[in-house]
């Protein structure tokens, strides 16, 4: 990571969005979210996603493919804040100790 | 603005992973609904704080869109200088954009207090911008002094409680009366727990012209010692209690109850919010029961003097 000086941008600008990726948040992680499916609304119909609208780390990753749904936990970036697990109106989500 | 999960899911993430702000933090999911309401290219004006701070750790950010970070008391006038600086380069015809829309946003500490001035000189003057502040109810970045958004009975560093005192004392500015005082087109107030309503006000806050002030409630585990699951429960429960009423403020005195207070038969107790923060423990003890009632009385009179406001009879 370290740099010469002239190959600091000037201005202490940051010039790539988003970079702040390449920092993996999951190691702060004391417990765990575990999805189970079946009473899961954006599976059944697309719709919910209470889980993913108020994630603050961006770790339910939810998509739509050709009618498929599909959902998961990015562990490399959760926290484990327990918000998806609280917010679950089907209780799909339990946390669990890591 | 109809606020449909399709669109929402198509939007970009304005903000990235990676960000170090603590676990359960409600700033994120402010800003990940704000991103929700943009229109279009926009520049975002930070003032220091936790969003600020924990967002961009040199030599990374995880805004995905331009942003600036300036000092603690000038976000207002960092993003007035933005706008104009547009208005002079289209007049010269060397911007590109046919339009950029300029948010400032800034912490409690930062809008309520030291931002003060200068969010009340940038409101006279009239550019064309909104203010968010996302209120946390401390300086909590660094390390939980009493600000003007502070509560009654609220513990902080500064404002410790114990056998003298109950915490603060004073009781919380009503900020969105005293901006909306400036006769600016519009105000309102959004938690994210309801975040339809948040989307909503934030775009129509985009689209007025001249100056928009947002209040977001943006409840904080590591301050107010709560459970870092329960950031949503406690945004819902500060509407539900009239700790944090949602309306807007039309051109400084058309009063618009919002939905969610709205539909509330009768406010819940106060004591439903504190119980779940350790910050508002002490007053559960025998000797700050009638300051605990203080805080109801005046939270049940600032509610029906808004409701009075909103004509709400
Ligand atoms: C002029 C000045 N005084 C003090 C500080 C130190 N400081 C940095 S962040 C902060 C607290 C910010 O509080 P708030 O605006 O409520 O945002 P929060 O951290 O609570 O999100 C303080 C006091 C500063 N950066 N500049
Ligand atoms: S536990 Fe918190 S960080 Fe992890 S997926 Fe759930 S809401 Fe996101
Ligand atoms: S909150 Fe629960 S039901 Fe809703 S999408 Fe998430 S896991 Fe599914
Ligand atoms: S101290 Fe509070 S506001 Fe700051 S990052 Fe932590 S939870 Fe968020
Ligand atoms: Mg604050």
């Amino acid at each position: 990571m370290s740099k010469k000086f002239n190959e600091i941008p000037m201005g202490g600008n940051i010039l790539e969005p988003g970079s702040a990726m390449q920092y993996k948040t999951g190691g702060w992680r004391a417990e765990r979210p575990k999805h189970t499916p079946d009473d899961c609304l954006w599976l059944k119909n697309g719709t919910c996603l209470l889980c993913w609208i108020f994630c603050p780390d961006n770790a339910v990753k939810i998509a739509e493919k050709d009618g498929k749904r599909t959902y998961a936990f990015d562990y490399d970036y959760c926290k484990g804040c327990g918000i998806c697990a609280n917010e679950c109106p089907n209780s799909c989500i339990e946390m669990e100790s890591e | 603005m109809s606020v449909k999960l399709k669109d929402m899911i198509q939007s970009p993430q304005i903000m990235s992973s990676g960000h170090r702000m603590c676990a359960g933090c409600a700033a994120p999911p402010i800003i990940k609904i704000m991103g929700f309401a943009l229109r279009g290219p926009t520049i975002i004006c930070n003032a220091t704080g936790c969003l600020e701070v924990a967002t961009t750790i040199y030599p990374q950010t995880a805004w995905r869109i331009p942003w600036i970070h300036v000092a603690f008391e000038n976000v207002a006038a960092v993003a007035s200088g933005i706008v104009e600086g547009i208005n002079a380069m289209k007049e010269k015809g060397r911007y590109k954009h046919e339009h950029v829309d300029v948010i400032a946003i800034g912490g409690d500490g930062g809008t309520f207090d030291i931002g003060f001035g200068s969010l009340s000189g940038a409101l006279e003057r009239g550019h064309d911008f909104v203010y968010m502040v996302y209120d946390n109810g401390a300086y909590q970045n660094t390390g939980i002094q009493r600000s003007g958004a502070t509560l009654p009975g609220q513990e902080t560093t500064t404002s410790w409680a114990g056998k003298a005192e109950p915490g603060k004392r004073e009781r919380k500015k009503p900020i969105a009366e005293i901006v909306a005082a400036h006769r600016i087109p519009y105000v309102a107030t959004v938690d994210p727990f309801h975040y339809r309503d948040f989307i909503t006000k934030f775009r129509k806050a985009l689209e007025v012209e001249g100056p928009a002030f947002i209040h977001a409630f943006s409840p904080c585990p590591r301050g107010w010692r709560s459970e870092s699951s329960k950031s949503m429960e406690l945004a819902k429960l500060a509407v539900e209690t009239g700790i944090h009423p949602l309306y807007e403020i039309i051109n400084g005195d058309e009063y618009i109850m919002s939905a969610p207070s709205k539909n509330l038969t009768e406010l819940k107790p106060v004591d439903e919010y504190m119980k779940l923060q350790g910050q508002f423990k002490h007053l559960f003890s025998p000797q700050w029961e009638d300051f605990r009632k203080q805080v109801q009385e005046q939270v049940t009179a600032d509610w029906e003097r808004l409701k009075k406001k909103c004509g709400i009879a």
